[in-house]
């Protein structure tokens, strides 16, 4: 292991070599305006005691973290623990974020919330936070996604939100991030941009982050008050990284294993995927310096994953630090892969995770079946969200391919 | 191509501007997506401009994800990229346009976003970029905050660097963009993206009124500029104006490129002389 990277982006932004704010000039004022609310916040008592109570009463935090037995016992011994961000309010991690960034929108005193969305997970959780608070609110999504999503766009209208179809490019969550960008500068002064992950421009990253991190945080009590002893792998699912970096953050400076996981789509040889930290090159996109699927060109590549929660041709710029200094281990399975754990986990614990956690899931089949992980291993796995959204996009999928159907089993 | 200009070739902005505040009024600048509406007739497109009475041109290098543009420059910018437009294509089309008579002297400024550049490698692209004959750069995603080594690189070429500033800007962040660019500074009329407008708001004019008292560089004014009014409005307040997208509507309804110009560009130019007569 090389260099520990810092915790936090310096002044301007920074991790390392990547992030900072490469954006239009008029967003400028904007992010130095929230990076001082979200610091004055956080030193606030009473900021931070309506966002715990929120977090507990209205998402449903503390959520369990399960031990699962039978998956273990199909890994061959280790031990394993699911942390279940999917038994959240509105089914995934999302609502940590939107219920730090509402309460940040309020009291900033901007009436208007946007936010793009890839699967949707984000998009309800904003239209969630933005009922609760009384915010007017808009969520950008690629036209694809609305096809592949069609439950969360009806959530989201039920919820008061504006759904706008994002029909530029690739229609999908890139399309959805420049469209909602486009829309914060010409409205800089009255919105506020909730964005979902933990890319785009400083504070976002950094902000997404400590908005998460209560994931990891969470995981080190609950083991504690087991009686555990602490994990040895922490794994999770990364698109733009934020379910990854809320678990990670507490732990960095901790000896545990981490990986985070790409979605590899057709394989990373089909160059068709959406492993920008495995395949990528270091580039500039939406606002941050990281790694980046793109043309030799410096045109940004369409990703594909069969997961729309993955299918961001960009990531996190922490998460290029993390790569880079060797601190996290970043690898990718494919869309087949994915589908496969989805059925296994179903099948084994009663769970049905989002296809983005089931690649979290299939690594670990994965290192399993190659023999590489230790019996003794102690894993704690970020479940981001459940799968009911998934159920519409799975069965098209074991439509087009019977044999990848394996069933519930005994 | 032969005619490489010199790496020393002295820039061709200052002379412009200059000569543009001593007779009174804003220069007309024109900009184009390179490789819209096809790859070959970008060349066409300047040079018809400058016959029509551009005093400078702005060529952008099509992006993918075009995050400071509206509608019709993001469409320009899909269009060219799937023409084959590339960044190397578009320094080929600045040699090409050196090598014409009327666009020998026709201060360049190449406008894109930094992905394509980093791409192509931030100093090579400098280097070919002075080579081919471009005078500067402007580039909307890179704020003075991330632009320290790539306006040093451009200061080292004599190449300028132009940073951006909105209407929303403190008076301090004013004086930085002013400080940081090296030659000019470009106001953006409104918070926004790139896409003509009708009307001129009053906040833009008390905008350009204060970036007047405050910097001591020139500026130009551009984002919805599409006629006459709106030269003849703006114009006094800034030292050029920039009309973009409502001259991709034109070429994209197929007219000729001297067409365009004529109906567009002349109006602008004559707009801008009515500026400096009435100042005499």
């Amino acid at each position: 292991m090389t260099e520990q990277p810092k915790a936090s982006p310096d002044a301007h932004g920074r991790f390392g070599a990547f992030g900072g704010r490469f954006v239009p000039e008029t967003l400028m004022p904007a992010l130095f305006e929230l990076e001082l609310a979200h610091a004055d916040a956080m030193q606030d008592q009473a900021f931070r005691q309506e966002l715990d109570g929120l977090l507990c009463d209205f998402a449903g935090r503390p959520t369990p973290l399960y031990e699962a037995p039978r998956l273990a016992a199909d890994l061959g011994g280790p031990r394993v623990w699911l942390k279940r961000e999917d038994l959240l309010h509105t089914g995934a991690h999302k609502i940590n974020n939107t219920i730090g960034q509402a309460l940040l929108a309020r009291r900033m005193g901007k009436h208007r919330v946007i936010a793009e969305t890839g699967a949707g997970q984000h998009g309800v959780a904003t239209a969630t936070v933005a009922a609760r608070f009384g915010l007017d609110c808009t969520v950008y999504m690629g036209e694809e996604d609305i096809q592949r999503q069609r439950l969360n766009v009806f959530r989201m209208r039920l919820l008061g939100a504006e759904v706008v179809p994002v029909s530029s490019g690739s229609r999908t969550l890139k399309d959805a991030t420049n469209e909602a960008i486009r829309h914060w500068v010409t409205n800089v002064e009255t919105t506020f941009y909730i964005l979902g992950s933990v890319v785009g421009p400083h504070p976002y990253p950094a902000m997404v982050r400590d908005f998460q991190s209560v994931i990891g945080r969470e995981v080190r009590e609950q083991l504690a008050a087991k009686g555990e002893a602490p994990p040895s792998l922490l794994i999770a699912c990364v698109g733009g990284g934020s379910n990854a970096m809320g678990l990670f953050a507490d732990w960095l400076d901790d000896d545990v294993e981490m990986i985070g996981v790409e979605a590899a789509g057709y394989g990373l040889d089909s160059g068709e995927h959406a492993a920008s930290l495995c395949q990528g090159q270091v580039g500039v996109l939406h606002g941050a310096r990281s790694y980046l699927l793109q043309t030799d060109d410096g045109q940004v590549k369409l990703a594909h994953s069969i997961s729309a929660g993955l299918d961001y041709p960009g990531v996190g710029p922490q998460h290029a630090q993390l790569r880079d200094s060797g601190r996290v281990h970043y690898t990718a399975v494919t869309d087949a892969e994915a589908v496969e754990a989805l059925q296994l986990l179903s099948g084994r614990e009663g769970i049905i995770p989002a296809l983005e956690s089931a690649h979290a899931i299939a690594e670990l089949y994965k290192r399993a079946r190659a023999g590489e992980l230790p019996g003794d291993a102690r894993i704690v796995v970020c479940l981001s969200g459940r799968g009911d959204k998934d159920v519409e996009a799975m069965a098209d999928y074991l439509r087009n391919h019977p044999n990848e159907d394996i069933g519930a089993r005994p | 191509m032969t005619m490489k200009q010199k790496k020393d070739a002295p820039s061709r902005l200052a002379p412009a501007f200059l000569n543009g505040m001593c007779v009174g009024r804003p220069l007309v600048i024109p900009f184009v997506t390179a490789g819209f509406p096809d790859k070959w007739s970008t060349p066409d497109v300047v040079e018809a401009m400058c016959v029509a009475g551009a005093d400078m041109v702005e060529i952008g290098i099509p992006f993918s994800d075009p995050l400071a543009d509206g509608p019709t420059i993001q469409h320009a910018s899909e269009v060219a990229l799937e023409g084959g437009m590339t960044v190397a294509g578009v320094l080929e089309i600045v040699e090409s346009v050196r090598m014409r008579d009327d666009t020998r002297d026709l201060p360049i400024v190449l406008m894109g976003y930094f992905n394509p550049l980093l791409a192509y490698g931030l100093e090579s692209f400098l280097d070919d970029a002075k080579a081919a004959g471009v005078d500067g750069l402007i580039i909307p995603d890179v704020p003075p905050e991330e632009g320290r080594e790539y306006r040093a690189a451009c200061v080292e070429r004599d190449l300028s660097a132009t940073f951006l500033v909105a209407p929303n800007a403190p008076d301090e962040r004013i004086r930085i963009v002013d400080q940081f660019s090296t030659h000019f500074s470009y106001c953006v009329t409104v918070t926004g993206v790139t896409g003509a407008r009708n009307e001129v708001q009053v906040r833009t004019l008390e905008f350009l009124r204060r970036m007047r008292s405050l910097a001591l560089k020139p500026f130009v004014v551009g984002f919805g500029i599409k006629e006459a009014a709106h030269v003849l409005e703006l114009g006094p307040h800034a030292d050029g104006v920039v009309v973009g997208s409502a001259l991709i509507d034109a070429l994209s309804q197929g007219k000729e490129p001297a067409t365009v110009a004529a109906e567009l560009i002349a109006p602008l130019r004559a707009a801008a002389e009515r500026i400096a007569s009435s100042r005499e």
